[in-house]
């Protein structure tokens, strides 16, 4: 099949950026949707191109480091699938497709496709965590976990940190990826001692990054690949509103 | 916004229990609009509770607004950038989408009603005509126009209310997975049941059940 | 390439005496780090999975200044999140009979008698501690109802010993480890540089004193200084280009310090996985691995006759053939990783594989849906079953899926004492970097085991009676200008090549060869042909490819370029080690080394040595070799007929 690609090539964090069109022939309906870029790539290097900058890694949906926002949608719009995980049989030939970056005021342009999400990573700092150097831990059954708990606190705790949920909030919101790791930790016994603190730590460093307030419009939870579901934020919130 | 919201949902609750009334006839209806400004008496003077609810009502959209507004802000700032692919909504729901826009026409609404149906200065039967009056000149047939606003304000506030009523509970922390269904359910059928209560009066009168 | 041999290696400090007082002995000779010291010591650490996470977060812990480094944009990405199956903890939590030594014994044994028994028996000592460690910071492994732990077998194992979170163990301990590295950057003990890669190691007076890396934002080419190194760069298996590894996996850090001195232990054990999904083009980028879990319920065949292309469907019960069951009917599909991978080579080396270029087999659960109903299949392999069908389109209720194997897991690595220090004093390396626990072949759920048994537990225990003696004092400056030069030198000469072919098509083209060449099956033959092939082929990348772009900017085709210029020289290494072993053991399958059932024959009286390669610049590495001896397990030959 043959596809027109319009993507967004950006040289620096400066630079103003711009559409660029592309004609891609060839691609075979089996292939994945960054494979089909690599094919590209790899032609613009031999052109003395710049090949289109993406973030990618494992390649099997589970690292979170790729995602770019095709024809609109966070991650396309296969639901529960990362961009590494769409393949080609899902688009028309001769279709058009738009592929830009996470737009997002904490998710700087770093080069095309490339973001910077370490805003992220700079809410975990602020208490995404339970305190326990390691050689420290009691036994592992010392403390029982309901099942139902650990089920639920592990369904929160799946999430990747790829940052679709940002892309995709209307506002720009953080809520979903904070909501997940302060629900993962807050529904097990070993994180009850930082509960209060945690939310309250991490809420607010989202807020000082620059991320959106939360409306509820549960545009994340419908992209995130990994389905962390809307009832994460209600419960930061409780959390949030007690601390 | 999600508690100044509760407030001003319990108020239009109220309010269109004692609309209503006009089904009653006019008697009715100018009793108990005579009953509001006197309620509490002798306790306290004339108009001290309905002047307590008109303070909390107007400190109540007040913050409604300016929570809005700063939401709105935020969310500017927080995507200086704009998608070039035109954004397609992956959620269920499009009253989700007309918080803003629709905040704004219930804004204008409000205006409109406090001066044709309050202040009655834009109402024919003027400040000096009864409640029942007004409302029945106001609404009369020939200022569909004016009916018409209310209906499409009143559509936009049931969108409101069916976001709004379960987005409310969840920012609150009050919600949780199993409880999102019959809470949706419960915003569903109370923005119905208010646009319709509301709806009833102007419609019954712009179509001549009520003269 | 040539090869000579050197003085035998000799690990200087395992501890003697019975082997379950050795890690107590070791830990209590250790020199301890004054307190008040420690902020004075700085330790770098490269790689922040399971290893170099738990590592850096650790040592931050202890109160020495860490400066960490990952190539990705976030230390959370690292490839040990994608490890789905678990992690083995003699814990006996089930009582039913594990126990330290057990775990010592299989872990030995399924290292096919290769691996140093006193580090592999502190790793089984240590397993128990780190399930504490994890469960403690909150990682969400699977429970029962009485709130209790669970696990299950795993990877053929007799008792139940693996702790599992679904089929996402990886990422949950990975998170675990990552919020305790973030804790740490938090508390301003770990300086954490993501988006940087290291290309070179920094020696000096003999020590290993900094590394120097680029800034893969700004292509700017930095010095970093510290008191010990240590690595945590996982493994190599993207030397064959398609593997289960993450597209960002390299050789380079492990190559790099290599070429400064630390020697190459065993880089021809390699790990197939016999559950892959198959290639479906040219374009193909990287294997996705399937749980070795399918294989309980799913049954594997290919048709009876060659070139049948009949839909799977088609294909009437007695013109399959169910080999594994005919073959190995004692175990049948369950035969261990190596057995199964290699028996789906043979057969479609015999022109019976289906799919794409006839490489792949069926696996089938038709029998196991009309035994155990739908619902129960996708009870338990729902999510396996959609992971499929997104990849390949092919709906495995309905028809087959198609398996095949691929490179998972390198057992070698960096060569290191049982303190993890390499060759190169206050070298340290660490995960699936080093060689150390594994020996020939790497049992199922130990990965993870290993990666954070170095990182919490081993590591920052013995990196303290190096520390200790120091801070190491100024670093020579001509050093570190030799160092920083190479790297630059070896950038601008990737970029003025100015050629024809992209990096990627050498790479694709070197992992071809690799496979066929030095992967599942290994002869004579095929190895001198792949050791007279690869020089040739590097010669030609050095002289043709084309790299675009800066030096100076975020550039993915220079990185892309540089790491598989790495590759061509491990490449060469490998096969030189697999050709010197001529006996087949674990990983490694010389079709010269079989028994009469076309087992792996072991040659203990020739091979009974870890091979650490040390490099020269000249005249073709020099081998050492590291005599192993079991006192405590007996060598057998294994049999799963």
């Amino acid at each position: 099949m043959n596809l027109t690609l319009k993507v967004w090539r950006q040289k620096t964090p400066d630079d103003k950026g711009r559409m660029v069109k592309y004609l891609v022939q060839d691609v075979s309906p089996d292939m994945s949707f960054l494979e089909m870029l690599d094919v590209l790539n790899e032609r613009l290097i031999l052109e003395g191109d710049d090949p289109i900058a993406f973030d990618h890694d494992c390649r099997e949906g589970i690292c979170g480091m790729c995602g770019m926002v095709i024809n609109g949608v966070a991650h396309g719009e296969q639901r529960a699938t990362t961009t590494c995980q769409l393949h080609m049989r899902h688009f028309e030939d001769g279709a058009t497709v738009t592929i830009e970056p996470w737009r997002a005021a904490p998710f700087p342009v770093v080069k095309d496709l490339v973001v910077d999400r370490s805003a992220f990573d700079r809410i975990i700092q602020a208490g995404g965590f339970v305190s326990v150097p390691a050689g420290s831990a009691p036994d592992a059954h010392a403390v029982p976990v309901k099942k139902d708990d650990a089920d639920a606190a592990f369904d929160a705790a799946t999430c990747i940190g790829c940052g679709a949920c940002v892309a995709a909030c209307p506002n720009g919101s953080a809520s979903l990826f904070t909501a997940a790791k302060i629900t993962h930790l807050g529904l097990l016994p070993q994180g009850q001692p930082e509960r209060d603190s945690r939310a309250k730590a991490m809420v607010d460093q989202m807020d000082l990054e620059g991320f959106g307030g939360c409306t509820n419009t549960g545009e994340c939870t419908a992209v995130c690949p990994k389905g962390i579901p809307l009832d994460t934020i209600a419960q930061m919130n409780r959390d949030y509103l007690k601390a | 916004m999600a508690v100044t919201g509760a407030v001003l949902v319990l108020y239009l609750v109220a309010h269109v229990v004692g609309n209503l009334k006009i089904f009653y006839g006019a008697e009715a209806f100018n009793d108990y609009a005579h009953w509001l400004r006197h309620v509490g008496e002798p306790a306290v003077p004339a108009r001290t509770v309905l002047t307590l609810v008109e303070v909390v009502l107007a400190v109540s959209v007040i913050l409604h607004m300016w929570s809005a507004v700063t939401l709105t802000r935020r969310a500017s700032k927080a995507r200086p950038v704009k998608y070039a692919a035109r954004r397609k909504t992956q959620a269920s729901g499009y009253a989700v989408h007309t918080m803003r826009y629709g905040g704004v026409v219930i804004l204008l609404f409000i205006i409109w009603h406090l001066l044709d149906l309050t202040f009655a200065t834009v109402n024919p039967a003027g400040p000096a005509g009864l409640p029942y009056d007004r409302l029945v000149q106001g609404f009369a047939p020939e200022r569909w126009p004016v009916t018409l606003f209310y209906v499409v304000a009143l559509v936009m506030l049931g969108l409101h209310l069916r976001h709004g009523v379960w987005s409310a509970f969840q920012t609150l922390g009050l919600a949780n997975g199993r409880s999102y269904r019959p809470l949706k359910i419960v915003a569903v059928g109370l923005s119905l049941v208010l646009v319709l209560g509301f709806l009833s009066v102007p419609v019954a009168i712009a179509i001549g059940v009520i003269k | 390439m040539n090869f000579t041999v050197g003085e035998p290696l000799i690990d200087t400090k395992a501890p003697e005496g019975p082997i379950e007082d050795r890690w107590d002995k070791r830990r209590f000779a250790a020199k301890l780090v004054n307190p008040a010291n420690k902020r004075k010591l700085n330790v770098i650490v490269i790689g922040t999975g399971l290893a170099g996470g738990s590592a850096a977060a650790t040592l931050g812990e202890l109160g020495y200044n860490v400066t960490s480094f990952c190539y990705q944009d976030t230390p959370r990405r690292a490839h040990s999140i994608a490890a789905q199956g678990g992690i083995n903890a003699a814990k006996n939590y089930r009582g039913d009979g594990d126990s330290v030594h057990r775990l010592f014994y299989d872990t030995v044994k399924g290292g096919d008698f290769r691996a140093r028994e006193s580090n592999v028996y502190r790793l089984a000592q240590v397993s128990a501690n780190i399930i504490d460690q994890a469960v403690a910071q909150g990682v969400p492994f699977a429970r029962e109802y009485g709130g209790l732990l669970d696990t299950r077998s795993f990877g053929g194992a007799q008792v139940s010993r693996t702790f599992y979170a679904r089929g996402q163990t990886g990422q949950q301990l990975l998170l675990g480890a990552y919020q305790a590295l973030e804790r740490q950057i938090a508390a301003g003990t770990v300086a954490m540089h993501t988006r940087h890669e290291m290309l070179d190691l920094i020696v000096a007076d003999g020590r290993a004193r900094g590394v120097i890396v680029r800034d893969m934002v700004t292509g700017e080419i930095e010095r970093h200084l510290a008191d010990a190194v240590v690595l945590a760069s996982g493994g190599y298996g993207n030397v064959f280009f398609l593997s289960t590894n993450a597209k960002g996996c390299n050789t380079t850090a492990i190559w790099r310090a290599h070429r400064r001195g630390a020697m190459f232990a065993n880089p021809c054990y390699t790990q197939i996985h016999p559950t892959c999904i198959p290639v479906s083009g040219e374009y193909q980028s990287k294997l996705t691995l399937m749980s070795e879990s399918l294989r309980n319920d799913g049954r594997v065949w290919v048709p009876l006759r060659k070139g049948d292309d009949r839909p799977a469907g088609d294909i009437p019960d007695d013109e399959r053939d169910y080999y594994l069951e005919r073959i190995y009917p004692a175990f049948g599909n369950l035969v261990p990783r190596d057995i199964a991978s290699r028996a789906a080579k043979n057969v479609c080396d015999e022109g019976r594989g289906v799919g794409p270029g006839g490489l792949g087999v069926y696996l089938d659960f038709r029998d196991a849906i009309g035994r155990l109903g739908r619902d129960a299949v996708e009870q338990k392999y729902g999510n396996l079953f959609e992971m499929y069908e997104r990849i390949t389109g092919e709906d495995p209720y309905s028809q087959p899926m198609r398996i095949y194997p691929a490179v998972h897991y390198t057992m070698g690595g960096l060569w290191v004492d049982y303190d993890l220090q390499s060759t190169i004093p206050g070298l340290f390396v660490i995960g699936e970097a080093n060689f150390s626990d594994h020996g020939a072949n790497r049992l199922g759920a130990s990965a993870l085991m290993q990666g954070l048994a170095d990182g919490y537990f081993v590591l920052p225990t013995t990196i303290g009676d190096y520390l200790a003696d120091g801070p190491y004092g100024e670093v020579d400056e001509g050093a570190v200008a030799e160092a920083e030069i190479a790297v630059r030198g070896r950038i601008a000469r990737l970029l003025s090549v100015n050629g024809t072919r992209t990096a990627d098509s050498y790479h694709r083209e070197l992992g071809k060869l690799m496979w066929d060449y030095c992967g599942m099956e290994r002869t004579e033959e095929s190895l001198r042909k792949a050791l007279e092939r690869i020089p040739e082929l590097r010669a030609e990348f050095w002289q043709n490819v084309k790299v675009s772009g800066e030096a100076d900017e975020l550039n993915q085709a220079l990185e892309r370029a540089g790491r598989v210029a790495d590759f061509f020289d491990l490449a060469e290494l490998m096969c030189l080690d697999a050709l010197h072993r001529t006996e087949s053991c674990g990983g490694h399958f010389r079709a010269e080394s079989q028994d009469a059932d076309g087992e792996a024959l072991r040659d203990d009286e020739n091979f009974a040595y870890v091979a650490a390669w040390q490099f020269q610049p000249e005249g073709g590495p020099v081998l050492h070799k590291e005599k192993l001896d079991y006192d405590y397990v007996k060598m057998s030959q294994r049999s799963y007929k």
